[in-house]
């Protein structure tokens, strides 16, 4: 039986677009599963929206209406006054945007040496490197803070950014990415030419490193903007990041969700907005690395 | 800083033989320091590019370790200027305390609740992407719509989507007749909430992690596997998960680490605002809850550091069990 069969089969699956892949022709159940698996992840995201377009009797019905009321911008307003809201997402994108560049220069040039480049310790300190993911950052708030204070950045943006400037994390994935994305010939034809160390690396590796970077930017940004447990240690309650401002909304004996909601929305949107926006150049980005890698 | 200082180095080393016609035989003098100065880079350079991460780490990894060991030998208060020395009393204190223990249990029970079914909806959603699918980018950026959600905003939505009197998800149970659930003051329920909350954010992040992985693997053998006959659950578990292992590790490691320091959920579940107590008797307070909570509530840091080392030790120990066990499951058919 398996022997008859096959050789004409595997003409016919050449012709289909995937030959190879566990699932074969997608069908009805693949495309449901991923249908339900879509709308489970917007959900409580258009929730959020909808409570928050909504005066406060609302989210006193346990089985509301399902659409968009028309008082968005008024909450909207109350959270303005409520919460020194612009302060803080100005106070967020700087953060965020700074350990991010860091991140992506120091964990491409680490990922990079460690990649490609010849020294002595080159695979322990690697190892060291992998296995100081498993250092917990949030068990060093307390000597962290006591060094803050010390240092008298308590309070300060600073004691934010710089815990976060480097991570094992960008060297472990930069390194991954380039150990196939750079072909080391190339690398020895720009040595062959005289080109100093960092000038390879800033005319050949880094170029080859766009869509890993991108990557390792987007998820860099994402848990600076996300942190809450060292900023609320470590950061003064008037000068907050967004995650801050947004939980001292809901301070209070009784939580007014029309309000909170809308915060959580305005802070959501603009994420939200630069993801729907480059989302399709991050993913691919994602999926090229893994294709050579 | 220290790019541009080795990359001035280094121009300034390609500098000097900004005249080319240096013929091998007009400068032997300018060409051997030429070439120390090529050798120098050559050798040292990937030392440089490598510190900034060595340097940081030590300061803000490696320090805060240690010293966390050290305050824990000590009643040291936040308030009061002097530490006293007391020696292992802190732990002694620890591993008679109820409330410590209760966290830990919670947390390792939100940590089985939120990783088991993540890992396991992440590969199976990254088996269904990888087929060849209409639209893909879209369901693609789908997965990871959730992870740029703001995690205060996701407590905040997740603990009115469960709230008791007026939440949706008691008001949908209830059109299939099931009585109301009280999310927040029953132990086991208020785990699994917050356990979806970790498992809405985190399963289409892993799931896009490993279907890159995934997509990298050579497609001719899954056509060889075909070949020999092997249905879909044997092209899975012979190339897939094998083929997967590096990956699966990582994915594996880093929800272990991130699983058992769960903080921001626990805390913003809470129905009174601000507080660190989770939930009225503890019920869903985690580890690192119950050490903020003697940190900065109540001001006993060598207490809170004492927390901080055994739950180090204890992510360590899960780490290696998982380590060690997605070792074992995905080399399974090596060794056969």
């Amino acid at each position: 039986m398996s022997v008859l069969t096959p050789a004409p089969r595997q003409v016919r699956k050449r012709k289909g677009q995937d030959p190879g892949s566990i699932i074969g022709k997608p069908g009805f159940l693949t495309y449901g599963l991923l249908i339900a698996f879509i709308l489970g992840s917007i959900f409580p995201l258009y929730w959020s929206f909808l409570v928050a377009s909504r005066d406060s009797s609302f989210t006193a019905q346990q089985l509301p209406p399902l659409w968009p009321g028309g008082n968005f911008f008024a909450n909207a307003a109350r959270v303005f006054d409520t919460a020194p809201f612009w302060r803080a997402l100005g106070n967020s994108l700087l953060v965020g945007t700074i350990v991010t560049v860091s991140v992506v220069i120091f964990g491409t040039l680490a990922g990079y040496a460690f990649a490609k480049l010849k020294f002595k310790g080159n695979n322990a300190l690697f190892t060291f490197v992998v296995a100081t993911l498993l250092v917990p950052t949030q068990l060093g708030v307390i000597p962290m803070f006591m060094a803050m204070a010390e240092l008298e950045m308590a309070g300060e943006l600073i004691a934010v950014i710089l815990p976060n400037l480097v991570t094992a994390f960008g060297v472990f994935w930069m390194r991954q990415y380039l150990v196939t994305a750079v072909p080391t010939e190339l690398l020895e034809a720009a040595r062959m030419d005289g080109c100093s160390m960092i000038r390879t690396f800033w005319h050949v590796v880094l170029p080859a490193a766009r869509p890993a970077a991108a990557i390792l930017a987007l998820f860099t940004f994402m848990t600076s903007w996300n942190d809450f447990l060292w900023p609320l240690v470590v950061l003064d309650p008037s000068d907050p990041t967004i995650q801050l401002a947004l939980e001292r909304l809901q301070s209070g004996y009784s939580v007014d969700y029309s309000l909170v909601l809308a915060g959580t929305t305005l802070a959501t949107l603009p994420i939200l907005f630069i993801f729907i926006v480059l989302g399709k150049q991050i993913v691919s980005g994602i999926m090229q690395g893994a294709v050579k890698g | 800083m220290t790019v541009g200082t080795s990359g001035s180095t280094g121009s300034d080393g390609t500098g000097a033989d900004g005249d080319p016609p240096a013929s091998p035989g007009d400068g032997g003098g300018r060409r051997s320091l030429r070439e120390r100065l090529n050798h120098w880079d050559v050798r040292y350079s990937p030392y440089l590019y490598i510190a900034p991460f060595f340097v940081i780490f030590a300061i803000v990894g490696l320090f805060p370790l240690l010293y966390t060991s050290y305050v824990s030998l000590f009643d040291w208060s936040l308030v009061a200027e002097d530490p006293v020395f007391i020696g292992l009393d802190n732990y002694v204190a620890l591993m008679g305390d109820a409330r410590f223990w209760q966290a830990m249990v919670n947390t390792i029970s939100i940590f089985i609740l939120s990783t088991a079914p993540q890992l396991a909806m992440a590969l199976l959603f990254a088996v269904l992407l990888d087929a060849h699918l209409r639209a893909r980018t879209i369901f693609r950026v789908g997965l990871l719509l959730p992870y740029v959600a703001s995690l205060v905003a996701l407590g905040i939505i997740f603990g009115n989507l469960f709230n008791h009197d007026y939440g949706l998800i008691n008001g949908v149970l209830g059109l299939f007749g099931i009585d109301p659930i009280n999310w927040h003051a029953n132990r086991f329920a208020s785990h699994v909430a917050i356990a979806s909350m970790v498992n809405w954010r985190w399963t289409g992040y892993n799931a896009l992690i490993i279907l890159a992985a995934m997509q990298a693997i050579p497609r001719d053998l899954y056509e060889a596997a075909t070949v020999d006959g092997a249905g879909r659950w044997r092209r899975f578990i012979s190339v897939t998960l094998p083929m997967l292992r590096p990956t699966m590790f990582f994915v594996v490691i880093t929800a272990t680490v991130g699983g058992l320091q769960i903080f921001t959920e626990p805390k913003l579940f809470a129905q009174v605002p601000g507080s660190n107590n989770g939930g009225s008797t503890g019920q869903f307070q985690t580890v690192t809850l119950y050490m903020y909570q003697q940190g900065f509530e109540n001001f006993d840091l060598g207490y809170a550091s004492a927390t901080a080392w055994v739950l180090f030790l204890v992510i360590v120990i899960f780490a290696l069990i998982n380590f060690w066990l997605t070792r074992r499951i995905s080399s399974t058919e090596d060794s056969r």
